[in-house]
């Protein structure tokens, strides 16, 4: 027993890290999106998307449930799996207690594992499935999330016929929704580590302007990462982070210049590439748990496959607040997942 | 000092320093965080407000042509404009038009309508009672609550003024 935990700990990388003896791999995703990410830049390279943002349902509570089912079947679907063969489901959503993932997997039958990490569920869902295929609890895992404007906005803001002015920070949610299969068997892509993010707190209690609320969270993962595997941002082709958008990037590169990591020229931003700012009105840059996973799925997951980019840190972000902490005066804090993904 | 009181002492101070770093984080988020041009929206918010109180002058004018009673005059001018922010409430066009506008289409009549408006439409899916019932006021609720608690305040001032000025 001693043994077995001997060679576990030659894995674990400083205080927040995972370095994988055996790399598990990423065999296939999907992605389904909503009709404003399909006109998007990155809009021909999705896998489905619906042109009324319903995906044949009546609320958008459905239609996002119908979003993750979608991308699940299309993910197995490519790698030729069944749901019976997947062990174990993590999935999440922006939702109260999780309705869209519970609802959404439900007709695949796969025991799951329910998760909230805002933004960030698609690096915590990764992170989850990696560690477990890693350890050898099973072949292969499915990991997904997603989001939808509509059930977003319902929830954290106005109804959408209502009549306001944005501000400049505010974000736009993704409709969208990924899911990765993770496991045993070879393809292009594998995870090679993964740190997991602490909860960071700079007191911003801006709910409007998530951008600079989790710019701290990513720059901590990121320097962790960079800490515990003993790397500096010239061994990552890319360093991608969710859904900082305009505002929080520019935050970031500050914070990280001012740690002495400069990461300008790898950085890019799943909430800044999804949309075109100027022509699709989206303010600071996409947001949701379905930005970083769809943008992962269809744009960078091909990009390794392809052997573009050789090694990427994947940084999720996240911010942590509900309409009751926010009213309550609660700061909003923020969290990020680091995962490391490489060509093989 | 014993030891208890040299680490509430430090735990005191570290609050402190933390409250500073956020201060100055939220000094520095506000630098690089761009807003809407002040005298931009203000000019924006008049024409549009402006238009949508001439377009109430113009049916309150055309109901006193008809030689309608004031009152009346005043009650089809809310109805009317009251109805045509709840058409264009459905048809999306009125969130556009306050996109544009800002206050301008919130503060009179109409962006009240569609403040309720909208959550009906929303809310629409969780039931008649339940959604449309219980959260059609979520918006316009504490304007409904606070505009009526403040008519009360004036009314007692004024009750109160009429009271010394007949002393």
């Amino acid at each position: 027993m001693n043994q077995q935990y001997r060679k576990n700990t030659d894995c674990v990388k400083g205080s927040q890290s995972i370095h994988f003896a055996d790399k598990p791999y990423i065999i296939s995703s999907g992605s389904v999106v909503g009709s404003k990410e399909a006109q998007g830049p990155l809009g021909n390279l999705f896998d489905m998307s619906d042109e009324d943002n319903l995906f044949g349902a009546k609320t958008w509570e459905e239609a996002e449930s119908n979003m993750q089912k979608e991308a699940c079947v299309l993910a197995l679907g490519k790698a030729h799996v069944e749901a019976e063969a997947v062990r174990y489901l993590f999935g999440g959503d922006l939702l109260r207690q999780g309705i869209a993932t519970s609802m959404g997997v439900e007709a695949l039958q796969i025991p799951m594992f329910g998760l909230y990490g805002a933004c960030s569920t698609s690096g915590e869902a990764l992170a989850l499935s990696a560690m477990a295929v890693a350890a050898g609890y099973g072949e292969q895992m499915l990991a997904v999330t997603s989001s939808h404007f509509g059930s977003a906005e319902k929830e954290f803001r106005f109804p959408l016929e209502y009549a306001g002015q944005r501000p400049l920070s505010a974000h736009w949610t993704v409709t969208g929704s990924g899911a990765f299969l993770v496991g045993i068997r070879k393809s292009h892509v594998r995870i090679e580590g993964v740190t997991v993010g602490k909860i960071v707190d700079y007191g911003l209690k801006d709910s409007q302007n998530m951008g600079a609320c989790m710019a701290p969270a990513a720059m901590d993962t990121i320097i962790k990462s960079m800490e515990d595997f003993g790397r500096t941002p010239l061994d990552y082709d890319k360093i991608i982070t969710g859904d900082l958008g305009y505002i929080g990037r520019e935050i970031l590169m500050d914070l990280t210049r001012k740690r002495g990591y400069d990461i300008q020229e790898r950085h890019l931003d799943c909430g800044m590439l999804i949309f075109d700012r100027d022509s699709q009105d989206t303010h600071a840059g996409g947001s949701g748990c379905g930005c970083a996973a769809v943008t992962l799925s269809a744009y960078i997951l091909p990009k390794l496959e392809s052997g573009e980019w050789k090694r990427i840190l994947f940084v999720p972000t996240g911010a942590l607040m509900s309409t009751v902490s926010y009213n309550e005066g609660a700061s909003v804090p923020g969290i990020a997942h680091g995962i490391i993904l490489e060509h093989c | 000092m014993d030891k208890k009181e040299i680490r509430t002492e430090t735990r005191a101070e570290s609050k402190v320093e933390k409250m500073k770093q956020e201060r100055q984080y939220e000094k520095y988020v506000k630098q690089v965080t761009p807003v809407h041009c002040l005298w931009k929206n203000m000019l924006k918010a008049f024409v549009t407000g402006g238009a949508i109180c001439t377009l109430g002058q113009v049916i309150y004018n055309y109901c006193q042509a008809q030689d309608m009673t004031k009152d009346a005059c005043s009650g089809y001018t809310s109805m009317l404009l009251v109805l045509l922010s709840i058409l264009l409430t459905g048809l999306n066009i009125y969130p556009q038009i306050a996109k544009w506008g800002g206050a301008g289409a919130l503060v009179p009549i109409t962006g009240f309508a569609n403040s309720v408006a909208a959550p009906a439409i929303e809310y629409k899916k969780e039931g008649q009672v339940m959604g449309i019932g219980c959260k059609i006021f979520t918006i316009a609720g504490p304007v409904i609550l606070y505009g009526i608690f403040s008519s009360w305040v004036l009314g007692l001032f004024y009750w109160l003024w009429k009271l010394m000025g007949a002393a």
